[in-house]
This record gives structure tokens, C-alpha cells and sequence, in this order.
């Protein structure tokens, strides 16, 4: 283990490259569906295994997909995009060569905000983002001395987000990524599953003498399959790092895979060994052009973003910058807040709604919003019974809530009428029970007329006890304080 | 039976009851059973172009039949042609069947083309003497002891030598008007784009042309006027308008304005019964009272070597995919993965295509990438600049299709550089991406084809086409 004074000699400087597969109906230079799951070699065609005498044509939906996150980054969108070739030979990459951009990335620049530590944000910088496509997937089965090639996600789709050399330590790494899976989510355009693929993470991370003007030899740590791994990795990786260091020795540059069940990296190639790619500009596709009317045209339908609907949430909602951030956080919830904030006019009350017993239930079941039994209709029913004193809320909460949830074809009224759950606020009812709990407690009562007032708690709960929890509480209050004063 | 040399005849002939479909096509069958030793066909579609011969004769009877019915045309061995085979005269694709067909086949079948078969050529259209094919040289019918040209060989050869109507080949530097040259008969390649480039077997992708072999300035016309066109699966396809050239060949009224490139007439390696036959036709068009005038083309030199780093770059990635992985030869000798590529790739590709790989390799890799790929992008970027200013103050540019009349089968193999030289007058315009072609213009001493080449502006194929008939008819 590093003890914490040798490390904070050191300061820590890595990039992120990361690849999101975009959601898109077909391919991103072909019309062969996108799907997961399905049998191998069945989402193919001639295209997608490179047969000779075929040729790239460019997804326009994937380049929407791409101009929406560039816009969300607040990156310079290239206007005038020339795909590129980067050759290698691979037995999943079908054409010896994949088609991506080199030279003119559809985005530059841009930034992605971060909430840091210490309760502030950050600004990561982004370098591009780019368009390329996907390989197929090597399978080598076990007792099985050939390899399997299956070609089905071969081609789909992918952006690569390439960071600047600005995140400082794993946890920034890991709040990025989460960062960048919500705004995908966001922005329709990726579903951002890293246990599945979908969001696939690259570090290039070194170490450097905090103070020193010289960035140390970078190393590239792949195959970090979920948000907690690249937490891992990069942190073994800073700590190889600086041990190393150290121990007097050199960091080579190399690349080194994450090896999840030891937790370590280990080297895959050195830089000597890597490719040379020969990029060149793909002449099979013609130059990509971005017109005024169609970024307009992607800007105007871009998805709400989450810091709008936090702003939105603050400002016109009142709610508290918390509240927002925590109804913000998935994009579902916020909606589903958005479409209940639509249905009633008590905003705050609509909130401690989402994050108390609707997150309570998701939470419970696992499951999410949009499986959720309850339209938001429904939700605002409840917060006007409570409104209207139909209902207390507990009641509301903790009795008329499971039921609607159990039944949720049933109008929340008539459920509250069906078992008997409306609150009491006739005087005729409230007094006989009042009545009781004074004959019950005699010498309570003499000691709150001996002036003792905090008794009238003691009081308020045996009346909402004998009427299980039915009487409206102000009504009771006020009732209750006349009869002890009488 | 005697040999047609326009669809017009044909059509003539079965009208007036002298000649069917069926009968074209046993006349062909039977040249190219007589000619078999020329080599020019791979495969031969007997029955099939049989039963499509009868098909297109009911048609005809029906007032049914598309543009093209009568036309019994071969395709070079680079053209896709779903469930037919397809192995661009080369080893690695050992067994390949097409699955579709490409844009340019396609639209021949919809007009009820008839197809007779694959045609030799040069391994994946690389070549100028079609003595790269994995399954042998094609001979020269003028001669059989002279080579075709290539890299479209086989289909020069089998208009040539009446085996069909038409052929369509390939054109990256010159591959169908200098086998045309050669044996006499007109090769055409349109402006860059013109013609999809789906289901073409891709060499350098940013100058490959599909082209038209016939006998005629109207046949080619009337085939480009069909298979050209803008198209969903190639994006480099042009959205220009196709007009209907075949009903466009009346020879302008005003005088023509031509130009010939004095530097090239007096290059060193050309044959002097060209060059004479090159300025007889420029002094006949003097006299006709057209503007002929001699202008100086200065970067001549730096046609042939950025043509082949440039072609050679984008061919070397293009192959990558010829990888024993999917399709196609794998190499029984692999023991392992790097093996597989190594010994697949050795032992499927020929010389040619390897030299050409490695050379592309080569000028593509990082220590050099700037050195050769991007100058030779500069330097055919003034390439064009010039050429599309000198056509923007004349009509055509009129020059030799080759240096030479069609060689000796073995004459230039030993020396790849040699050989590249009869690329010499035809690679202008595939770097420009301009419509070139190549008529005959009489024969050499020895009784050798000669071909003329008219270059014209970006999508002036209307105004080649006028101008190569009146050429023809002088």
C-alpha cells in the first residue's frame, strides 16, 4: 500500500477515451439493424462483411446522434467531415480496415461538467468527439482450437468522446463517466450499459512530480468493463505508477489491459510493438457536409438536457437545489416529474412525493420509473386528497398509496371510500372520541390544566389511534384544545 | 451469320425477321468456342444466356422488351453479378459467388442485356498487358502473339474478336481504352462518379471507372445512358442529370475547339506511326475548319508517379479485406493467426498485386505518409486545376491513347516500370476524374490497331460522344 505522503508528492494526469454504441436503427455505413442478443451472423449483409464490390454510406441518424452530444458539450461542430481509413489486420474488423475520422472530428472542444468532492464543479475539456464503427467480436470457446468471428455488432455505430488530459484522480474518472452515461441517457442516443458494452472506457493515465513542468510516459489501460473497474484500475495504475517511480525505475509507454478478479493491470504491448494505422481519407465516402438548416434543424430537437431541468425545477418549481438534483438525476424520473408538475400546481409536495414513497417502491423493487404502475395523474390525485384534506398523508403514504399500487386501474378516491380511509373532520365525529380520551386520562387532564400544554401531543395521538388515524389533525387540534379548556 | 457492330443493326436484322436473340447468342457461343485459345472468357454462361436469349425474343414479340434487348454483352471478371462467380482473376477469391448484383449490371439486366459470361483481366484490374491473371494472358486477336492491353483484356478482346456486343470493364489508369487501343474498338470511360461504383471490385477507389467496350460511338452511348446515374449505395455518385446521349450524337454547328498537348506528341517513348496517325487526324480537323491549337502541359512528368502512389495507397487498403477470414482462398499451411494472413495473402495474390500492395503500404506508412501520399494528393490536385483550365477555353483534348501498339506477350514483364509507361497518355484523366475515350484510328505497318483519345470536361459525355462519331465517320 502508498502511504498518503508519498503520494501527494505526485500529480496524477489522465485522459479518457470512451466509446458509446449509438442507439440507431441500422448500421453506421450500412442498413442492417442494430439489434443485441440475437443469434451470431444474423444481423449482417454484404456490406458489413466487406464483400468485394460494396461500399460505406454514412447513417445520417448516427451523425444527428453525434451533432446532439457535441451541441450538449457545447463543441464547435465540424461542418465539413472526411471519413478516414485506420488499417489493421483483424479477424473481427471485416474490411482489414475501420472507417472513423481522423483528421476532422464532427466535434472539437466542448467541455462536460462534473461535480467534484468537495461539492463544486469541474469542467473536464474535451479534445472530439468522433464517428466511427464498431468490430465484430472474436469468440474463442473453450475446448475449441478455432476462433469464432461474429460480425452482428460489426459496424454498428459508435461516437468516441475524447477527453483532454484534465481528470485528476479515479474518482473524477468515475464521477466523468457517470456524468457522461446520464447525458447519453438524456440525449436519446446511447443507453449507456457499460456492464453490456454499450459504454466502453479507455485511461490513458501518468504520474508526475507535483510541480514539474514534464508529463510522465502515459500508459493506456483497456478492458475496464464497468463504472467500479475503471475506478480500480486506475487507481492500481496510479499506485504502480508512483511505486515505481520511486523505486527509481522508468514507466514505459505501453498499453496494459485491467484484469478484474486481481484488481491489477497487466502489459499487453509496448509502444514499439503498436500499429502503425496508415490512416488516409476514405475515398469510398464523399465529404460529409453539415448544412446551417440541418444543425438548426438537430438543435431544435434536442431532448432536455439535465441542467436545464435542473434550472427549470429551481426556478419555476421553487424547489430546492437538492430536491432538483436528485429528481434530475435519471432522466425518467425527471420526466415523470415533469408530466406530474403538469397535473398539479404543489410542486414541493410533488417532489416529497418522488423521493419518498415513489423512489421507496422503485428502490425496493428494483425497478425503473417506466415501470412504474402509477401515471402521474394518479400521484396528483393523491396530492390532492391530501390537499383537499380528504386524507392525511400518512394515510395518503402509508395506506392509500400500497393500495392504488395494488390495484391501480381504481380511482385513489374510491379506494379511500372502500376502505374508509377519508379523513374525519365532522365535529359530530371527532368529539365522542375526544370525549373518551378525557374520561380515559383524568389526571393527564388535570395536569395540562395545571398548566403542563406539552400534554396536548399525548392527547392528539390517542385521539389519532382511536380513530386510525381518520381525523384531520387541525380539526382535532382545535377541538381538542377547547374541551381541555373547558 | 455476319457480326453486327451496333445495337441499332441488331435490332434492324430482328425486325426484319434475319436474326433473333436466340440465334445472336449461338453465333457468339460459337465464336467463343472457335476463339477459345484467346482466353478472354472465365466463365461462359451458356444455358443461362440461352434461356434469356428465348426470354427477350417473347418480349420483342410483345412490344415488351427493354433498350437493350438484342445486346449479348460480357462482364469483366471485376463486376458483381449475383450468384454468378466473381474472383477478379484472382486466387484469394477461389470459389467466390457474388450475392448481388451491382448498380451498373443490374440496370443492363433491366433493360434485358443478355449476359454471356466473365471475362479475363488482369488479378483485381492491375495490369496493361492482362499477363497478371491468375488464369492465364489473354491473346490479341489482331495478333496472337501480341498481348490485349489490360487491365480489361478479356473484354477488349471478345468485342474484338465478336464473342459479344459489348463488354463493360474497369478503367483506374487506363484499363479500358488502352486494351480498346489496342484491339481496335472503342473504350469508353465517363467523368468520375457517373457511373455507381456499387458491385465494382474496388482497386484505387477514388479513380475507378466502370467502362463500355463496343464497336460503336452509339452503342457506348446508349449503355452509359442506361447504367449511368446517381445511386443510394455509392456516395461518391454523382446527382447530375444523365442525358439521353445516345439520342445526342448530331456533331455541333460551330466549329470545335481542340487542343493536343505538344509535349506528349513529342514524348520520347512515342511510336512514330501514332504520332503521325495522331497529327493526320488534328490536320483533318484543321481543314474541317475547327480550332486545333498545340498547348504545353508542363507537369506530364508527374502524371505516372502520383497516379501509382496515389492508386496504390488506396489499393493496399482495399485488399486488406482479402484476409482468409470470411470468403475466398484460405491458405491449408496456417498454424496460427499471423501465419493465416501471411501464407493466405502469399499464396492467393499474384506478383503484381503484392508489389502493388507493398508499394502502397509503403507510402501510406507514418515515416513517409507526408513524403509521397500527401505531395502526390498535392500534386494531382494542380494536375486537375490545369487540366480543368485548359478545358475550360477547349472542347476536347485530343491526344494518343498509348505510347506503343499493342507489344509482345513477355516484352515489358521483367520491368514493372516499363510496363507502367503504356499508362502513360490515359492516367490524365482518372486523376482528374474527366471522360476519356479511345476510338480506333486505323492500324500500324504490321496491320496493328492505333486509338485516338478525346478527353472533355467533367459530365461532357453528350458532347464526346457527337464529337468521337464525326471523328469516326471521317
Amino acid at each position: 500500500m502508498l502511504n498518503q505522503e508519498i503520494r501527494d508528492k505526485y500529480k496524477v494526469v489522465i485522459g479518457l477515451e470512451v466509446h458509446a454504441q449509438l442507439l440507431t436503427q441500422s448500421k453506421m455505413y450500412a442498413s442492417d439493424p442494430v439489434e443485441y442478443g440475437n443469434l451470431p451472423n444474423t444481423n449482417i449483409s454484404v456490406i458489413t462483411l466487406g464483400h468485394p464490390g460494396t461500399l460505406p454510406v454514412v447513417n445520417k441518424r448516427a451523425v444527428e446522434y453525434a451533432m446532439r452530444m457535441g451541441i450538449a458539450c457545447r463543441s464547435e461542430i465540424t461542418r465539413y467531415n472526411i471519413f478516414d481509413r485506420k488499417n489493421y489486420f483483424y479477424p473481427d474488423l471485416p474490411k482489414g480496415y475501420q472507417v472513423t475520422q481522423d483528421k476532422t472530428p464532427i466535434c472539437r472542444g466542448g467541455f462536460i461538467a462534473i461535480k467534484t468532492k468537495e461539492g463544486g464543479e469541474k469542467q473536464v475539456s474535451l479534445t472530439r468527439i468522433h464517428m466511427e464503427e464498431d468490430s465484430g467480436k472474436s469468440m474463442h470457446l473453450e475446448g475449441d482450437v478455432d476462433t469464432l468471428v461474429d460480425f452482428n455488432r460489426a459496424g454498428t455505430p459508435l461516437i468516441e468522446i475524447v477527453t483532454e488530459p484534465v481528470v485528476e484522480s479515479s474518482e473524477e474518472a468515475y464521477v466523468f463517466l457517470q456524468e457522461i452515461r446520464r447525458l447519453v441517457r438524456y440525449l436519446d442516443i446511447c443507453d449507456g450499459n457499460m456492464e453490456e458494452g454499450s459504454l466502453r472506457c479507455d485511461a490513458n493515465i501518468s504520474v508526475m512530480l507535483a510541480g514539474s513542468e514534464v508529463y510522465g510516459k502515459k500508459v493506456e489501460v483497456k478492458n475496464m468493463n464497468s463504472f467500479r473497474n475503471v475506478q480500480r484500475a486506475i487507481e492500481y495504475e496510479i499506485e504502480r505508477q508512483i511505486l515505481a517511480v520511486e523505486a527509481g525505475e522508468k514507466i514505459s509507454s505501453e498499453t496494459r489491459t485491467f484484469d478484474a478478479t486481481t484488481g491489477t493491470t497487466i502489459s499487453m504491448r509496448t509502444k514499439e510493438e503498436l500499429n502503425d494505422y496508415r490512416y488516409f481519407p476514405e475515398p469510398d465516402l464523399s465529404p460529409l457536409v453539415i448544412s446551417d438548416e440541418w444543425l438548426n434543424s438537430v438543435k431544435e430537437q434536442m431532448p432536455s438536457l439535465p441542467w436545464e431541468l435542473l434550472h427549470k425545477f429551481v426556478n419555476e418549481y421553487g424547489l430546492s437545489e437538492y430536491d432538483a438534483q436528485v429528481l434530475t438525476d435519471s432522466k425518467n424520473i425527471a420526466l415523470y416529474f415533469e408530466e406530474l408538475c403538469s397535473q398539479t400546481r404543489n410542486y414541493k409536495a410533488a417532489a416529497n412525493w418522488m423521493m419518498g414513497p415513489v423512489k421507496g417502491y422503485l428502490n425496493e423493487l428494483t425497478l425503473d420509473i417506466t415501470n412504474f404502475p402509477l401515471k402521474p395523474a394518479q400521484v396528483a390525485e393523491l396530492i390532492e386528497l391530501v390537499d383537499s384534506n380528504k386524507v392525511s398523508f400518512s394515510v395518503a403514504s402509508q395506506k392509500l398509496y400500497p393500495l392504488l399500487l395494488q390495484q391501480p386501474q381504481q380511482k385513489a378516491i374510491a379506494i379511500a371510500e372502500a376502505e374508509n380511509l377519508l379523513q374525519e373532520s365532522n365535529e359530530d365525529t371527532i368529539l365522542p372520541i375526544i370525549e373518551d380520551v378525557i374520561a380515559a386520562w383524568p389526571e393527564k387532564v388535570e395536569e395540562y390544566r395545571g398548566g403542563k400544554k406539552g400534554l396536548l401531543g399525548l392527547f392528539m395521538g390517542e385521539v389519532m389511534k382511536k380513530s386510525q388515524g381518520k381525523a384531520d389533525p387541525k380539526k382535532t387540534n382545535q377541538l381538542l384544545r377547547e374541551a381541555l379548556e373547558k | 451469320m455476319k457480326a453486327y457492330t451496333s445495337l441499332s443493326e441488331v435490332k434492324d436484322a430482328i425486325q426484319k425477321g434475319e436474326t433473333s436473340c436466340q440465334q445472336l447468342v449461338e453465333f457468339y457461343l460459337q465464336n467463343i468456342e472457335k476463339k477459345k485459345h484467346l482466353n478472354a472468357f472465365l466463365e461462359v454462361y451458356t444455358d443461362e444466356a440461352r434461356e434469356q436469349a428465348q426470354q427477350v425474343d417473347q418480349k420483342l414479340k410483345n412490344g415488351t422488351a427493354g433498350k437493350l434487348a438484342g445486346m449479348v454483352v460480357g462482364l469483366k471478371d471485376v463486376l458483381c453479378h449475383q450468384d454468378h462467380g466473381l474472383q477478379s482473376s484472382s486466387h484469394i477469391l477461389e470459389g467466390f459467388i457474388s450475392q448481388f448484383s451491382g448498380t451498373a449490371v443490374q440496370k443492363l439486366l433491366e433493360e434485358d442485356a443478355i449476359v454471356i459470361g466473365r471475362q479475363n483481366c488482369d488479378e483485381f484490374a492491375m495490369g496493361s498487358s492482362n499477363e497478371n491473371s491468375a488464369f492465364g494472358p489473354v491473346l490479341n486477336d489482331a495478333d496472337n502473339t501480341r498481348v490485349p492491353g489490360g487491365s480489361s483484356g478479356g473484354s477488349a478482346v471478345a468485342v474484338q474478336a465478336d464473342m459479344c456486343l459489348v463488354s463493360l470493364g474497369s478503367d483506374t489508369g487506363g484499363s479500358v481504352r488502352q486494351p480498346a487501343a489496342f484491339c481496335g474498338i472503342v473504350g469508353l470511360k465517363p467523368t468520375y462518379g457517373r457511373i455507381s461504383r456499387h458491385g465494382l471490385v474496388a482497386y484505387a477507389s477514388s479513380f475507378d471507372s466502370i467502362g463500355v467496350f463496343s464497336k460503336s460511338v452509339e452503342d457506348s452511348a446508349l449503355v452509359l445512358e442506361v447504367i449511368a446515374g446517381a445511386d443510394e449505395y455509392d456516395s461518391t455518385s454523382a446527382r447530375v442529370e444523365v442525358p439521353a446521349y445516345s439520342q445526342a450524337l448530331q456533331k455541333q454547328d460551330k466549329p470545335y475547339r481542340i487542343a493536343y498537348i505538344s509535349n506528349t506528341l513529342e514524348s520520347e517513348g512515342l511510336n512514330s506511326e501514332i504520332k503521325a496517325s495522331v497529327e493526320e487526324k488534328l490536320q483533318w480537323l484543321k481543314s474541317e475548319g475547327h480550332t486545333v491549337e498545340a498547348v504545353e502541359f508542363p507537369l506530364l512528368d508527374y502524371l505516372l508517379p502520383s497516379y501509382y502512389i496515389l492508386s496504390t495507397a488506396e489499393a493496399s487498403s482495399n485488399l486488406s479485406r482479402f484476409d482468409g477470414v470470411k470468403y475466398g482462398y484460405r491458405s491449408p499451411n496456417a498454424t496460427n493467426l499471423e501465419s493465416m494472413y501471411k501464407k493466405t495473402r502469399s499464396e492467393g495474390f499474384g506478383a503484381e498485386v503484392k508489389r502493388r500492395i507493398m508499394l502502397g503500404t509503403f507510402v501510406l506508412s507514418a515515416s513517409y505518409y507526408d513524403a509521397y501520399y500527401t505531395k502526390a494528393q498535392k500534386v494531382r490536385r494542380l494536375i486537375k486545376d490545369a487540366t480543368d483550365k485548359l478545358l475550360s477555353s477547349y472542347d476536347f483534348i485530343v491526344l494518343p491513347t498509348t505510347p506503343t501498339t499493342a507489344f509482345r506477350l513477355g516484352e515489358h514483364t521483367a520491368d514493372p516500370l516499363e510496363m507502367y509507361l503504356a499508362d502513360l497518355f490515359t492516367v490524365q484523366a482518372n486523376l482528374c476524374g474527366l471522360p476519356a475515350i479511345s476510338l480506333p484510328n486505323g492500324t500500324d505497318k504490321e496491320g496493328l490497331p492505333i486509338g485516338l483519345q478525346v478527353v472533355a470536361s467533367a459530365f461532357a459525355e453528350d458532347k464526346m460522344f457527337a464529337f468521337s462519331k464525326y471523328l469516326m465517320e471521317a
